[in-house]
């Protein structure tokens, strides 16, 4: 086990992670789950966000397993190699902001940086605007992180807080098997507490076990590895260090064979799966994720590995991705593949403000 | 005699641990620098960089939990 692990924490970690989500995101696909959408971090929590009925965007209502895995996969690794440790403190009420802005952001995109690797590996060629954004935003954050900028320490906390996310995915799991009903309106329609899409792309999903274990293997990988798809590019222009990038590059070309095998690689802008084809509020709307991604200090993915391991402070910035979902659908902010939403392009705007608010202020206070 | 600098970089995100050990090694050149880090992330991060920048690695895991890494050059 610990060769595995020594392994997994070589430079060689990152790259095996990276073709492992490569190949299984596209295998999910072909399973069941939407098209380009193996694995997207910011979309399986709005699909989280709508199966709890904090949106009633009736096309994406399902409890993504594969979320469930990433924190619980995340956490047996934790407490295999002795790095579960429960800490917090470090500006949690600006890490929930972070992380609802990241999200409007990337539904403007729609996707997380997972996501965007994932569908340019699919042919999808309006990802190269977000991906494009997402560096921007990256480079941005660099700046501020150049600056000074720091959301101050944690402390270690109560091993019963570390639980608190994992038990949290406990219970999306026993509501996700169960589907509780606590009846119908007038109409026929059930009231919840418990929404899953009957439609749409919520209702597109590999089969629960499949998307489950392949959840708990690249969270247990990824705890291993630091896999970061938004610390890959903020290490390259920060520190010069690829180590997390060759895990990206390695993801791109190994969900690229695997599309191109499966038969799901189909290049283009248009007609493309869950996208629309706006270069602006494409580009526009991973700005925005990039750099709440980065002053949060990594991807929506790490987040989720991270609140695995103990981190309260994680777990916030992912109750706010989670939040913040259910707010995007109720508030036009998310694009559909129609388009942007009618308050899709403000939400980025106002977003982009209170980052830069966030970066220009936050400092380390000395005791 | 050998500059010994000291950081603590105990509780910090990604990736300021790195940072301040970086700024660090920039600013001395030669001599020793002691880094306090209590996350395994960061023990890698610090000492992945430290050992590409020419400097000797070594890591002390302390008795609450953290790690002491003495860099030196």
């Amino acid at each position: 086990m610990s060769f595995i692990s020594r392994f997994l924490m070589s430079r060689w970690g990152p790259i095996v992670t990276g073709i492992v989500v490569g190949i299984l995101a596209p295998v999910l696909v072909k399973l069941g789950n939407p098209g380009n959408m193996g694995v997207c971090v910011v979309c399986f929590s709005r699909d989280i966000a709508g199966a709890l009925g904090l949106h009633r965007a009736g096309v994406v209502q399902y409890i993504r397993p594969e979320i469930i895995g990433f924190v619980l996969g995340a956490l047996v690794a934790a407490l295999i190699f002795r790095e579960f440790k429960p800490r917090t403190g470090s500006a949690p009420i600006v890490r929930f902001l972070l992380g609802m802005f990241a999200v409007f952001g990337a539904l403007v995109f729609l996707g997380c940086p997972w996501r965007a690797y994932l569908r340019l590996s699919g042919g999808d060629w309006n990802a190269i605007f977000g991906i494009l954004g997402l560096v921007v935003g990256i480079w941005v954050g660099v700046v501020f992180l150049r600056m000074g900028f720091s959301l101050g320490r944690s402390r270690p906390a109560p091993k019963a807080m570390g639980w608190v996310m994992p038990a949290i995915m406990v219970v999306l799991l026993l509501l996700l098997i169960l589907a509780p009903q606590f009846g119908r309106d007038a109409n026929g329609n059930p009231t919840g507490p418990i929404f899953f899409s009957p439609s749409g792309p919520g209702s597109q999903h590999a089969p629960l076990i499949i998307s489950l274990v392949i959840g708990l293997f690249i969270g247990f990988l990824a705890q291993r590895s630091r896999f970061c798809t938004v610390g890959a590019i903020r290490d390259v222009i920060l520190l010069r260090d690829a180590h997390l990038f060759y895990g990206i590059l390695a993801l791109i070309a190994a969900a690229f064979i695997t599309n191109f095998a499966l038969g799901q690689f189909h290049p283009g802008f248009e007609k493309q799966p869950i996208a629309h084809t706006d270069e602006l509020w494409n580009f526009g709307g991973m700005v925005l994720a990039g750099l709440a991604f980065t002053l949060a200090g990594g991807c929506p993915g790490r987040q989720l590995f991270l609140s695995g391991e103990g981190d309260g402070d994680a777990a916030v910035f992912v109750s706010g991705m989670i939040v913040g979902a259910g707010f995007a659908h109720v508030y036009t902010i998310a694009s559909s593949p129609a388009g942007v939403g009618a308050f899709g392009p403000m939400s980025v705007i106002v977003g982009l403000v209170v980052c830069i608010v966030i970066g220009l202020t936050m400092r380390e206070t000395k005791a | 005699m050998s500059d010994i600098k000291e950081i603590d970089a105990r509780g910090l995100s990604c990736p300021q641990p790195v940072m301040l050990a970086d700024q660090a090694i920039q600013k001395l050149e030669k001599g020793t620098v002691e880094v306090l880090v209590d996350s395994a992330t960061a023990r890698e991060n610090v000492s992945r960089l430290a050992r590409y920048s020419g400097w000797q690695v070594s890591v002390e895991e302390q008795p609450e939990g953290s790690y002491r890494l003495v860099l030196k050059k």
